[in-house]
C-alpha cells in the first residue's frame, strides 16, 4: 500500500534518519495512524515490510503503547487524565462528567463516530492539573464547565 | 592466556576472566546467584530482577547478569539487603501466579518453585483476587497458560535467536503482559518445542505431555533420536513401559539443549496402533499370524530352498544389526548381493581423502561445525533435513561470528545467516565454488558440508578445491537417517565390506537386485517397495519391520521387529560420531532385528556367533571394535554416554560409483521417511501440510 505523497516523502526521510531502520517504527506508526485513522492489518504489514521487522514485532509495539489503536477512534479522541496529580485536583469529577456528557465509556466511540473517550494516566501537565487532551491539543485546569465549552466548540466544528 | 581480574564476592578474594558476567563469575566460584531470565548463550534481558547484587559504592542494587566483573570490584550477593530484594521480587512474581503446583506439569522441576523454596517469603501479603486468563492452545504441541508466565523472555529469545524463527512476542504491558504467538491465536513455526523446554515455569506446556504424569514418576533414558542423521540425544521419560515425553533439559548430548519436533515428539511411532507384534506367514496368498517358532522355521526353510539371495539393510537399525546382517549375507547365505538405500556418497568421500592422517582429521564432527571459523554448505536444506546442523550454524554465526557460504539450487532458510549465497544450476555446484575462492582463501579453516547433490566424481573435485584452501579443510557428507552412516561403515554395500574394505566378491546394487531374478530376499527395516516394483510371488521374501509397510505387505514371512527405543546397540550419525543406543522400554511381541537374525541363522545352521539374546549386541560390538577399521573406539567413553568419532579414513576405497543411487528422501521437519508416517504428532501440526523442501534439493 502507499500513503499520501507528503507522508511518503516524510517516511523516505525518516528511513535515512536512524542508524537502524527499525528505529523509525514508533513515529511511522503514529503518522500512519493519523492519516489512515487506525492501524489496520494492512498498515501493520506494510510498515513491518518497510522496516524489515516481523508483523509480530510491530504488534508488540502497538500493544505496548496506549496511544496506538487498531480500531478507528472518533473524529475527536478525548483523553481524560486521572493519575495522582489530576485525581487530587478533581480528575475523576471530569472523567465522570465526560462519560455522562458524551454518553460513552472508556475506549468507546459514539454512534456517529464523532467522539471517542479514554481514561489515561499522565501527560506531565501536573502543574495545571487536571488535564485533558483532544487529539493533539492539551487543555489544562479542566472543570466540568470548561469541558463542556471545549466539547461544544468541537461540535461547532472547531479544533484540529 | 585470558586476562584475569581480582574481585571480592561476599568478602572472599576471587578471580575470573576479564569481561565475564558477574553471575557467571560467581557460579564459576561456587556461589549461586539466582536468575530466571539469564540464559547462557542468549542475549541479556535483565527482566526478572532475581540476580540483584550489592556492589560497593553503588547506591542501588545491580543485576549480576549484565555486570561484567572488573578489577577490584567488591560485591555482596548474600546480605540482608539482597535477601529482602529477592523475597520482594518473588512476592511480585507470585501476585498473579496461580498456586496450581499440584497439577501443573512443571511441579517438581519448576525453577519458580525452587526459587521460592530457597529465597522466598514464607507467607503472602497478597489478598486481592488473582488476574486469570484462560489457557490457549497455540498448536497441537504447544499450549500457553498466561497466568503462570513470569515474563522472563526466554521463549522469545530462543525462538528469535536460537531458532531464527521469531514466532513469539510480548504484547500489552504491566500486569496484562502476555506472550503472544505470531498468528494471533496460533503459531506458525517449526514446532520444535524449544520454548517449552526453556520455560522456567509451567506457562508453556507440551501438547503430548501435559497433565499426563509427574516428573518423579518416570525413569529417564538418554538415547540417540530415531530420525535424521544428526544423532541428537533425546531423553525419553518413561513410565509403565510408555514414553511420556522426549526432551533434553540436561543438555548432555552433542545437541546441547537443542531438539526439533522429531526428537521431541516423534517417539510416538513406538506406541502406534499400527505396530505389528505377531509374526505372520503367507498362507493361500494371505499373511496369517503365527508363532515365532513357526515363522522362523518358515523363513529359514524358504531362504534355504532358494539358490540366490538378495539382502537389503536399513538406515535405522544399529551398527551391530547391520554388521551382523552383512555377515549373515556374506558368510551365512554366501551371497554378495547386499545393499541399502543410500543418501550420501561416503565411499567416494573416504576415497578422495585417502592417505590423510587420522589427526588432525579431514572429517569434521558436529562440534567442529560449532567451532569452525567458516562453513561452506553445498546443497541440502539443513533447517528441515538436519535441524541440529542448522542450529549449530546459527549458534556459531551468532556467538562466534562464523562465516557461512552457501551454494544451493534454491534459496534455503539458512541464507539469512550467510555471509554469501549463490544459486547454482543442478550439477554445477562445484563450478560455482570458484566464485567463493577469494573469500574462502581468507578464512582460517573451512568446514565443507555437502548434501546428496554432491556425489561420485564431484566429491573428488570438491576435495581438490578444498585442498587449494590455505587452512585445514574438513568435510561432512549429509545422509538422511539415524544410522545411514553406520550402514555404510558396517559394509551393507555390494562392493564394500565393513570399514570401507573391498568385498571379497562384488554383488548387485539395490536396483539390480530388485530388477533381477533372485529367488529370495531378506529385507530388514527397509521399504524398497515404496520406490521399486517388487513382484510378489516371484521371489521368497522375508521382511523384518515394525509396521505393515508396502514391502511388508508382499512378504512371505513377516517378523515384527523392535524399534530403536527398544534396544541397545550403537549408531553412527552422519558426522561419524558413534553413540550408544539405550534400551528405553519393551514392546510386547517384537524382537530386535539382531535377535531375529540370530534365530534365523541358528535355524539355518549358520555359525555366526552372537547366540545369547541378552548379551548379543555387546558381543557384536566387541567384534566390530576388533575387526572394523576405524571402529576401535574408546568403549568407556561410549558407555558413559559420549559421542565418539569413528576413524574411517583408512586409505583408498576401491568402490563402484553409482551416483544415480544416491538421493535424499528430502524429509521436512514433519516427515521422516516411512517411519514418519507412523508419528501422529508430526502430521498433527498444521505446518506439516504446507512444508516442502525447495525444488531440486537432494537429488
Amino acid at each position: 500500500m502507499t500513503f499520501s505523497a507528503p507522508l511518503e516523502k516524510r517516511f523516505a526521510r525518516m528511513l535515512q534518519s536512524y542508524p537502524q531502520k527499525r528505529s523509525a517504527l514508533v513515529p511511522m506508526l503514529m503518522y500512519a495512524q493519523d492519516e489512515v485513522g487506525s492501524l489496520t492489518d494492512e498498515v501493520i504489514a506494510e510498515i513491518a515490510d518497510r522496516l524489515g521487522v516481523t508483523v509480530l514485532q510491530v504488534n508488540e509495539v502497538i500493544g505496548y503503547y496506549s496511544m496506538m489503536h487498531k480500531k478507528p477512534l472518533g473524529q475527536y479522541h478525548v483523553q481524560v487524565y486521572t493519575n495522582i496529580s489530576c485525581m487530587l485536583r478533581g480528575g475523576f469529577k471530569v472523567w465522570d462528567h465526560a462519560r455522562k456528557t458524551l454518553g460513552i465509556g472508556h475506549k468507546q466511540v459514539d454512534a456517529d463516530g464523532r467522539f471517542s473517550l479514554e481514561e489515561v494516566e499522565c501527560i506531565g501537565s501536573c502543574c495545571w492539573a487536571p488535564a485533558m487532551q483532544v487529539n493533539y491539543d492539551y487543555h489544562h485546569n479542566v472543570t466540568p464547565e470548561s469541558f463542556d465549552r471545549v466539547i461544544n466548540e468541537l461540535k461547532k466544528g472547531g479544533g484540529q | 592466556m585470558p586476562e584475569l581480574v581480582k574481585f571480592k564476592l561476599n568478602d572472599k578474594e576471587l578471580t575470573a576472566e576479564k569481561g565475564t558476567l558477574l553471575i557467571e563469575a560467581a557460579r564459576q566460584n561456587g556461589v549461586e546467584i539466582p536468575a530466571f531470565c539469564y540464559y547462557p548463550g542468549l542475549s541479556l534481558q535483565a527482566a526478572c530482577r532475581m540476580c540483584l547484587v550489592d556492589i560497593e559504592k553503588r547506591p542501588k542494587l545491580a543485576t549480576a547478569c549484565t555486570e561484567p566483573v572488573m578489577e577490584g570490584m567488591v560485591v555482596w550477593s548474600d546480605n540482608e539487603k539482597i535477601h529482602t530484594a529477592r523475597k520482594t521480587t518473588l512476592e511480585f512474581l507470585l501476585t498473579n501466579h496461580p498456586l496450581d503446583c499440584p497439577v501443573c506439569d512443571k511441579g517438581g522441576e519448576c525453577e519458580l518453585q525452587d526459587m521460592v523454596f530457597r529465597y522466598g517469603a514464607g507467607g503472602s501479603r497478597f489478598v486481592e483476587e488473582k488476574l486469570h486468563v484462560p489457557e490457549q492452545k497455540w498448536s497441537p504441541v504447544v499450549y500457553y497458560d498466561a497466568p503462570r508466565c513470569i515474563l522472563c523472555y526466554r521463549c522469545i529469545r530462543i525462538c528469535n535467536e536460537g531458532m531464527g524463527v521469531g514466532a513469539l512476542g510480548l504484547n500489552y504491558r504491566g500486569v496484562n503482559s502476555e506472550i503472544v504467538p505470531n498468528k494471533g491465536d496460533h503459531l506458525e513455526c517449526e514446532e520444535c518445542g524449544m520454548c517449552i523446554d526453556i520455560c522456567p515455569v509451567g506457562a508453556l506446556t507440551s501438547g503430548a505431555y501435559r497433565y499426563q504424569t509427574r516428573p518423579w514418576e518416570m525413569t529417564y533414558v538418554a538415547t540417540p533420536c530415531a530420525h535424521c542423521g544428526d544423532g541428537c540425544k533425546v531423553t525419553l521419560s518413561v513410565r509403565n513401559n510408555q514414553i511420556m515425553r522426549g526432551n533434553n533439559r540436561d543438555a548432555s548430548g552433542l545437541n546441547g539443549e537443542f531438539l526439533c519436533i522429531k526428537g521431541r515428539y516423534g517417539y510416538d511411532f513406538t506406541h502406534s496402533a499400527e505396530r505389528i507384534t505377531k509374526p505372520r506367514v503367507r498362507k493361500n496368498d494371505e499373511l496369517v499370524e503365527c508363532t515365532w517358532t513357526e515363522a522362523i522355521a518358515a523363513a529359514a526353510a524358504g531362504l534355504k530352498a532358494a539358490k540366490t539371495h538378495g539382502v537389503i539393510g536399513s538406515t535405522h537399525t544399529t551398527n551391530e544389526e547391520n554388521f551382523f546382517l552383512q555377515k549373515f549375507a556374506r558368510q551365512g547365505l554366501k551371497t554378495p548381493h547386499i545393499d541399502h538405500r543410500r543418501s550420501a556418497d561416503f565411499p567416494a568421500l573416504m576415497d578422495a581423502l585417502a592417505g590423510r592422517p587420522a589427526t588432525p582429521s579431514a572429517l569434521a564432527t558436529s562440534r567442529d561445525v560449532l567451532e569452525a571459523p567458516a562453513v561452506l554448505l553445498i546443497g541440502n536444506n539443513p533447517t528441515d533435513q538436519h535441524p541440529m546442523l542448522a542450529w549449530n550454524i546459527r549458534t556459531a554465526v551468532r556467538l562466534r561470528k562464523q562465516h557461512l557460504y552457501i551454494v544451493n539450487r534454491a534459496s534455503i532458510p539458512l541464507v539469512a545467516q550467510a555471509e554469501a549465497a549463490k544459486i547454482a544450476k543442478a550439477g554445477e555446484e562445484i563450478e560455482e565454488l570458484e566464485r567463493f575462492r577469494d573469500a574462502l582463501a581468507k578464512e582460517k579453516d573451512v568446514v565443507i558440508i555437502f548434501g546428496s547433490e554432491v556425489k561420485g566424481a564431484d566429491i573428488t573435485k570438491l576435495v581438490a578445491f578444498g585442498d587449494t584452501l590455505p587452512g585445514h579443510t574438513r568435510y561432512i557428507a549429509l545422509a538422511d537417517n539415524a544410522n545411514s552412516r553406520g550402514a555404510v561403515d558396517m559394509g551393507v554395500l555390494p562392493d564394500l565390506g565393513p570399514g570401507y574394505q573391498p568385498a571379497a566378491q562384488a554383488g548387485m546394487a539395490l536396483d539390480e537386485m530388485l530388477a533381477g531374478n533372485l529367488e529370495a530376499f531378506l529385507i530388514v527395516g527397509a521399504n524398497p517397495a515404496r520406490r521399486y516394483l517388487i513382484q510378489a510371488g516371484k521371489a521368497f521374501v522375508v521382511v523384518q519391520d515394525m509396521f505393515l509397510t508396502e514391502t511388508a505387505q508382499i512378504a512371505d514371512v513377516l517378523l515384527p521387529s523392535a524399534g530403536p527405543y527398544e534396544k541397545g546397540g550403537t549408531v553412527t550419525n552422519t558426522y561419524g560420531e558413534v553413540q550408544r543406543q539405550k534400551l528405553g522400554l519393551l514392546v510386547n511381541g517384537a524382537k530386535t532385528d539382531l535377535e531375529i537374525l540370530s534365530l534365523i541363522a541358528r535355524a539355518m545352521g549358520f555359525d555366526l556367533g552372537a547366540a545369547n539374546a541378552a548379551t548379543q549386541s555387546n558381543e557384536v560390538f566387541e567384534e566390530i571394535r576388533r575387526s572394523v577399521k576405524g571402529y576401535n573406539i574408546a568403549a568407556a567413553a561410549l558407555w558413559t554416554g559420549s559421542a565418539v568419532p569413528a576413524v574411517t579414513l583408512n586409505g583408498a576405497v576401491p568402490h563402484r560409483d553409482r551416483p544415480d543411487l544416491i538421493a535424499s528422501s528430502n524429509d521436512t521437519l514433519f516427515t521422516s521417511g516411512t517411519l514418519g508416517r507412523y508419528c501422529s504428532a508430526l502430521s498433527a501440526v498444521a505446518e506439516a501440510k504446507e512444508r516442502k523442501n525447495p525444488e531440486g534439493i537432494g537429488k
